[in-house]
């Protein structure tokens, strides 16, 4: 029956009530008089005497009062409005225990806060859509290795599927590019883009604001340069000029022109930080030993309307299983594996989602604290207040009426706690999203917007019902007499269910500081793994000589002198160049085939990082040589080409041979072989946590190409990143139109690189801090009102011979017990946390014994620290003080 | 015999009175009490509360008159989905009727 003109009438004449009390109380007292006018007039016309039916009808109907009451306890507003009345009288008391109010009101402000701050992290980046349109439509397909782990796909794959696929709408693969873009007057600057296929737009589903798309014609070799910028980068060096749409701009030395401009919210969630797009122009013919078949792609594809992922899916793998004949595959990128089809979304969180949601229980777990701790102080208050629980029951309210108004108290207190914890939760968004690792995607859409309100006051009205009801209910239980006839001295009961409280919350902090101690012990051990290079006093840096864009001579030329110039900055003890750093994201591999072994290279994944570096990189590096020697001044190109392996390369490539002498091709196979003439240690590239990779080593010189972008590694005699600004300028002094990016030593390179262990480190040291604190508070409140109540019974015994010390280990003991109880709790949970975070630690289990030790004296040094004021002024009591009190 | 009629009872009562005519409260009491020959009386408050629950459903519609000795009196009027309402519940109310006649007649 719930029409919306019932809900408006319901509303508005509740509302009139509400705010017209004393008209509402006269339309019934008028209704009622009119009523008994009539029924009089109706009795004498039926002949009854006048004063006789006056008596009759005021026995009947006198009584408008009740008439009144239960009119207005059939609307829906009297229930507000005892609310409102529960809410003032809350309101009022409150502010008569201000002390008691503001720790409560603290401890839900952290507890409401963080989780809120959390709240808004995880929320955006785990469960909200893509920003494109259908974006449950998107998915990422990658290829598998032989060990089953996803690998990127090759161009030929792409080809391939894009012509069979019928499932998908449109697919596309992309790399990064980072162009150096040179506008007349202004400084040059390193952009980040994308190359892409041709409907990559088409496939995320956005089309440029300005201008078009990418034709077919233009993703092919030599199918002119032109580029689409996003609306950032548009605005920031075009001016917004809707004219820039036609205009060359010079990429890398090269004219592209600009056919399009992203709209302005668009942004590609795979590489946050993109700013233009190119074409990828690769050879549909598919050259065998091309880049064409490297695995070096990305791809993204789009379902068709209304195709379920499962669909898809079958699709997809089936292809993969049934090669034809009209779509020649390499070996290595013969899908024999099958390919990895996921959502985009899942894809795009795959890599943080263990470590977001063991915040996010983590932080539950901090909440679940901070209202144990407010449910133990209101159990307190509650024992306090029988007295007056008990006069307003001798004066008739009923026990749910009571509670009502108690939970109301604790519902007040929890919204004002979660109006100060809103302040907290705005404070640590912004925190976390300074803080956040640069991998975390998303990170921009990451604020406190109205879903993360919505979400505080929800938990805010949560839990006052739930920090409430148990300290309602047992405030409650007892008979009115009791209460009423002798004060609270003997009032155990409350005791009984703060302590259990008290081991929950010792528990909940040993869970949380296992868990911290864990990952804290993962950054440990992480950090203290060999890299393979010496990472302090060195200087790296990035540049980019692209604007001398298809001259060879010239960027080989630009790069060499640069070195020269740097070699003589004061301070610098070795310099190298090389085409790619450890720990930096850099990761460039090419095929490698050894003349020993080519039959094996054919089905395994045959790819090693290359590294092409001057003679004295290892030096800078302080990469050490194992067997034969390092690269050096008679590698120049003139001479038969050299190169150095890693030992996991000798390993993988080279098992039971003598590697120096071995000759193998890399990238190329129609040059003349490299024959190896030494062997360094394995350097840690990708990440600290990977082992190292086959790698080959070669100089610049005689790399069949010159790199346009090499790194710089300088070691210096004292701090390294103090030489930044002088070798800066010996570089520019060379040429000061290159831009210098990446500047950095080599030691934050390593610090960065475990930047998401370390955000997710230190959120957890800062749960468990405070749940170490809630605990310990815990502890002292519920010893400290057990010795106020039974400081008699402390003069009892103290009078019976008991000396200090029994007394002082009487309330000691009893506090380290609940302690020791909580923390075999907590163990338990502790196992079962530390195994469900398996794959966030490195280097030691998940029941590390270091870690549980130190929790475990950690807590017991904080819980001995709550005990020892209470047990020593129950040690400290007077007996007769205390005695004749009585 | 009073019996206190049930609110449900009470609601489709008011309906159909205020069918035939608007009516002030009193004259709902006594309609009802005098076709009902006695059977079912209704007390002032209970019927204040119906009429009140009624008219927040827009079932019925009050109104304020004067009367001819200056005082005021509320008259309220059925509305059409309080008819509607009407002729649902008689509806349900004549078929269960019928249902616990059959079933008594049955046993006898």
């Amino acid at each position: 029956m719930a029409t919306p003109r019932t809900a408006w009438r319901t509303l508005t004449a509740g509302l009139r009530v509400l705010l017209r009390r004393d008209n509402a109380d006269a339309d019934v007292a008028d209704e009622l008089a009119h009523f008994a006018t009539e029924a009089e007039a109706a009795l004498i016309a039926d002949g009854v005497s006048p004063d006789e039916a006056r008596r009759r009808v005021r026995r009947e109907y006198g009584d408008d009062t009740r008439v009144r009451e239960q009119m207005r306890d059939a609307g829906w507003e009297e229930s507000l409005a005892l609310a409102v009345r529960d809410v003032g009288y809350a309101v009022r008391r409150l502010r008569r225990d201000a002390s008691f109010t503001v720790v409560i009101c603290a401890t839900l402000a952290l507890g409401i806060g963080a989780t809120t701050a959390i709240f808004s992290a995880v929320n955006p980046v785990l469960f909200r859509p893509l920003p494109y349109p259908d974006a449950n439509r998107l998915l990422a397909i990658a290829d598998r290795s032989a060990a089953g782990a996803p690998l990127d796909v090759t161009f030929g794959t792409y080809r391939e599927l894009a012509s069979r696929a019928r499932t998908v709408e449109a697919f596309a693969v992309f790399k990064p590019w980072q162009p150096t873009l040179l506008t007349g007057g202004s400084e040059p600057e390193r952009l980040d883009g994308q190359r892409v296929s041709v409907a990559y737009f088409q496939a995320l589903g956005v089309r440029p604001a300005i201008g078009r798309e990418f034709l077919d014609e233009e993703d092919r070799p030599r199918g002119g340069a032109v580029v689409i910028i996003s609306h950032g980068l548009w605005t920031r060096r075009f001016a917004g000029d809707p004219a820039v749409v036609g205009r060359q701009v010079r990429f890398d030395g090269y004219p592209f022109t600009v056919i399009g401009v992203m709209p302005a919210g668009f942004r590609v969630v795979q590489a946050p930080t993109a700013e233009a797009w190119a074409p990828l122009q690769y050879d549909p013919a598919l050259p065998p030993d091309g880049r064409e078949w490297g695995h070096h792609l990305r791809m993204i594809a789009r379902l068709r309307r209304g195709v379920a992922l499962a669909a898809a899916q079958r699709d997809i793998e089936e292809i993969a299983t049934h090669p034809v004949i009209e779509f020649r595959r390499m070996p290595w990128a013969g899908l024999a594996q099958g390919l990895v089809v996921t959502p985009l979304q899942e894809e795009v969180v795959r890599a943080v989602r263990p470590a977001l949601i063991a915040i996010a229980g983590a932080v539950l777990l901090v909440l679940l604290a901070a209202c144990v701790n407010a449910t133990s102080l209101l159990l307190a208050r509650g024992a306090q207040r029988r007295g007056e629980l008990a006069m307003r029951t001798a004066l008739g309210a009923g026990r749910w009426r009571l509670i009502r108004q108690l939970v109301t108290e604790s519902v007040v207190l929890a919204c004002a706690g979660g109006a100060a914890g809103v302040v907290v939760a705005a404070a640590g968004v912004q925190a976390l999203v300074v803080m956040a690792p640069a991998a975390l995607p998303r990170v921009d859409a990451i604020r406190f917007d109205g879903a993360a309100l919505a979400f505080a006051i929800a938990v805010s009205a949560l839990v006052g019902i739930v920090i409430g009801a148990l300290p309602a209910w047992q405030a409650t239980r007892r008979d009115p007499h009791d209460g009423l006839q002798h004060a609270p001295r003997t009032v155990a009961g409350h005791r009984g269910a703060r302590s259990v409280l008290v081991v929950a919350e010792v528990a909940v902090a040993l869970v949380l500081l296992v868990v911290a101690g864990l990952l804290v012990r993962s950054l440990q051990q992480l950090f203290a793994v060999d890299t393979g290079f010496s990472s302090s006093h060195v200087l790296t840096l990035q540049v980019s000589a692209a604007d001398r864009g298809a001259d060879p001579v010239a960027t080989r030329q630009f790069f060499e002198r640069a070195l020269a110039a740097v070699q003589v900055v004061p301070g610098a003890e070795a310099a190298g160049w090389t085409s790619q750093l450890p720990l930096s994201g850099d990761f460039d591999k090419y095929g490698a085939q050894v003349e020993a072994n080519v039959a094996m290279d054919a089905t395994a994944d045959a790819s090693a990082l290359r590294y092409a570096v001057t003679p004295r990189y290892f030096d800078a590096m302080g990469i050490h040589l194992r067997r034969g020697r390092l690269l050096d001044d008679r590698d120049r190109a003139v001479a038969p080409v050299a190169v150095v392996v890693s030992e996991s390369f000798v390993k993988h490539r080279l098992p039971g041979l003598e590697p120096i002498g071995q000759r193998l091709h890399l990238g190329r196979t129609d040059l003349p072989w490299y024959t190896i003439v030494g062997v360094v240690g394995d350097v840690r590239q990708a990440s600290l946590a990977t082992e190292g990779a086959d790698a080959v080593y070669i100089t610049t010189e005689q790399w069949f190409f010159a790199d346009s972008v090499l790194s710089l590694a300088v070691r210096s005699s004292g701090d390294a990143a103090s030489l930044a600004p002088a070798v800066r300028r010996a570089i520019w002094s060379v040429d000061p139109s290159e831009p210098i990016v990446r500047v950095s030593t080599l030691g934050a390179l390593v610090a960065a690189s475990a930047a998401e262990r370390r955000f997710a480190a230190v959120i957890l040291e800062c749960f468990a801090l405070v749940a170490l604190v809630l605990a310990a508070t815990g502890i002292y409140g519920v010893l400290s009102g057990a010795v106020t109540e039974r400081l008699r019974e402390m003069g009892v015994r103290a009078a019976l011979g008991a000396s200090r010390a029994d007394l002082l280990a009487l309330v000691f003991g009893q506090g380290m017990a609940l302690a020791a109880i909580g923390v075999v709790l907590g163990a338990i949970g502790a196992v079962w946390a530390g195994h469900a975070i398996t794959a966030m630690l490195f280097g030691i289990s998940p029941l590390d014994t270091t870690t549980y030790v130190m929790v475990t004296v950690l807590l017991t040094i904080a819980s001995a620290a709550a005990c020892w004021a209470p047990a020593w002024r129950a040690s400290r009591v007077d007996p007769v003080a205390m005695l004749r009190a009585d | 015999m009073d019996t206190d009629v049930i609110q449900g009872t009470l609601d489709l009562l008011i309906l159909k009175t205020l069918s035939l005519e608007p009516m002030h409260g009193f004259g709902i009491a006594r309609r009802v009490e005098q076709v009902s020959r006695g059977v079912f009386k209704v007390n002032p408050g209970s019927l204040m509360v119906a009429l009140q629950r009624l008219e927040r459903a827009a079932a019925i519609d009050g109104e304020w008159h004067q009367t001819e000795n200056g005082r005021r009196a509320r008259f309220y009027t059925l509305t059409r989905a309080g008819r509607k309402r009407l002729d649902a519940e008689a509806e349900a109310w004549t078929r269960r009727a019928a249902a616990v006649a059959r079933l008594l007649n049955a046993q006898a």
